[in-house]
């Protein structure tokens, strides 16, 4: 399964810029962003091409950053491509906790990335069901 | 024991012995200006004393008095006989200035001996001293008391994380005399160093200078790996060594051949009864150059009457719980900084710094508490952080009866502490 760096960062200006910077530094490659904020602090998640190395620099620098396994899957860029594996999840009872998606190749291909209670079962049934799982190296070469 | 005699003395002996002591410092203290003028307007005659409950009589001394009679008014010896001065740390308004014979510096450093014997303290020891040197009596008086033991002294002084961990690993420290909250500090410079704090040969830690929680101290012991000593005293009153935790560490010996010790209710003065909770208020009954009688500490505190399991007869005093004039009040309510940092120290999730800020917002009184996410426990997971917070939240209701806001803050985000630490801060314009 791949994982996701997930960083706490406060509300304020200047924090993106840190924590990319960070990653400059070793010439981490980011492959998605997106950041879930509450107010006051927010949490930003990062697909980079090497996950462990940047949650290792980013706790070096004293910045709270932390692993999280999560689901990815290749879907296709067309209406319904979604909701195919959508249909899915919701005949499990997968609970979509929050999730974010990126197009690889336009009108082609697209990978849904999310975070489930229980990974390994999310997996399965998406497998069972013929979509491909992406590994941690599959989803940083695409 | 450092002195069995005197600290296992039997209470009536104790007490003919704190009479004989109270008369002699009544004697000189009306030689010096401020109390031969207290004495007289008060009518108190020195030698109608004949029981300690006549110590009632006397008026309170208080920080003002001290200002007031500054820079010598209180003082009952020539010039020719002060050795040495110290001033207050000024925690609350203007310093104060205490001075000291070499009687005075003599005695002091005995009970610091007296102090560290108690919580298992040898010559073998090796002292490293992270208090401030110079006015503040932290440094200096603990100082003087090892090297009286026969400890070898590392006289760091505080700050200087690096050195300190340096100096730890090159000596063999067994011994560290830090505040609470410098302590944390140091912890995570260790770890940062990649040492493991429990590695270290430091076994004990003598803490003192602000108040803290018991949760704190727990957090210092685990953190370390050592047995943390709960310590207490005041400039007024000498500095350190007024009182200390024996090796049973649960409450402070009041040393009382040295302090009658007494606690009142801070409202009305009226002493009340040992067990109850109140200001407390000492006589120094051993000071040649200052004599000090009935100074209110501002400190609140309870006498643990029943006696310890170590032998000593003198009587022990609770952790100190606040000051006085420290307390914060809140919509109301009467809130100590002491209960907060209880209840953040108790959630492992919280880092060793925090901040408590007051403001007004449309005339209403808000409490934010600001707090550091520990790394280690950071899972990713925002729902997490809002349970965190609401957690907080609702231990702290349940201890202080208002509701704080809750702020996280990355690691780092706040000053690191290296000597007294500046937690509340209060914005509220009037």
């Amino acid at each position: 399964m791949p994982h996701q760096v997930s960083v706490f960062a406060e509300n304020r200006p200047g924090k993106i810029e840190r924590i990319t910077g960070v990653l400059l530094k070793k010439n981490i490659d980011i492959r998605a962003i997106t950041i879930s904020d509450s107010g006051d602090y927010g949490i930003v998640k990062l697909l980079v091409d090497r996950p462990q190395e940047a949650a290792g620099l980013l706790k070096e620098e004293g910045i709270a950053a932390t692993l999280r396994d999560i689901v990815a899957i290749r879907v296709k860029d067309k209406p319904g491509g979604l909701y195919e594996a959508a249909s899915i999840l919701t005949r499990s009872g997968v609970n979509v906790e929050d999730a974010y998606g990126f197009i690889v190749e336009r009108k082609k291909d697209a990978v849904f990335v999310f975070q489930v209670e229980d990974v390994r079962k999310t997996e399965r049934v998406l497998s069972d069901a013929g979509f491909s799982i992406l590994t941690d190296g599959e989803l940083y070469l695409i | 024991m450092w002195n069995k005699e005197l600290e296992a003395i039997s209470r009536k002996d104790l007490e003919a012995l704190q009479l004989k002591k109270l008369k002699a410092t009544l004697a000189a203290a009306s030689k010096t200006p401020y109390y031969g003028k207290i004495f007289r307007e008060n009518k108190i005659d020195v030698d109608a004393f004949t029981t300690l409950d006549h110590v009632k009589e006397l008026p309170f001394a208080t920080k003002n008095d001290l200002r007031l009679s500054y820079p010598d008014g209180m003082v009952a010896v020539p010039r020719s006989e002060i050795v040495r001065m110290h001033a207050s740390s000024g925690t609350t308004g203007k310093s104060t200035v205490i001075f000291y014979t070499m009687n005075d510096i003599t005695a002091w450093a005995d009970l610091i001996a007296r102090s560290m014997v108690a919580t298992g303290a040898t010559r073998d020891d090796v002292f490293q001293n992270m208090m401030g040197y110079g006015l503040f009596t932290g440094g200096l008086g603990l100082h003087y008391g090892a090297e009286r033991l026969g400890c070898m002294v590392i006289p760091s002084s505080s700050g200087n994380s690096i050195r300190q961990i340096q100096l730890m690993q090159d000596f063999g420290t067994t011994i560290i005399h830090i505040t609470p909250s410098y302590a944390l500090h140091l912890a995570d410079e260790v770890k940062e160093q990649g040492v493991n704090p429990n590695d270290l040969t430091v076994k004990k830690a003598y803490l003192g200078a602000e108040p803290y929680s018991e949760a704190t101290r727990n957090k210092i012991q685990e953190q370390w790996g050592l047995e943390a000593y709960n310590s207490y005293g005041l400039s007024e009153l000498n500095g350190p060594g007024v009182a200390f935790e024996c090796v049973h560490r649960c409450g402070m010996h009041v040393w009382e051949d040295y302090y009658l010790t007494e606690v009142i209710n801070p409202e009305t003065g009226e002493r009340v009864p040992d067990g109850e909770e109140g200001e407390l208020v000492l006589t120094h009954l051993n000071r040649e150059a200052m004599p000090m009688l009935r100074y209110r500490t501002r400190d609140l505190t309870r006498i643990i009457p029943e006696p310890c399991t170590c032998g000593r007869t003198h009587r022990r005093i609770e952790r100190i719980k606040g000051r006085t004039d420290d307390m914060m009040i809140v919509s109301g309510v009467n809130v100590f900084p002491s209960q907060i940092e209880t209840v953040l120290m108790n959630i492992p999730e919280v880092g060793n710094n925090y901040q408590i800020v007051l403001e007004r917002e449309d005339n209403l009184d808000r409490m934010h508490i600001k707090v550091e996410l520990y790394s280690k426990m950071f899972q990713g997971d925002m729902r997490e952080l809002e349970r965190l917070k609401k957690r907080m939240g609702e231990a702290l209701r349940a201890i202080i009866t208002i509701n704080p806001k809750i702020e996280l803050l990355e690691p780092g985000s706040l000053p690191p502490s290296q000597g007294k630490a500046k937690r509340v801060f209060d914005n509220r314009s009037l």
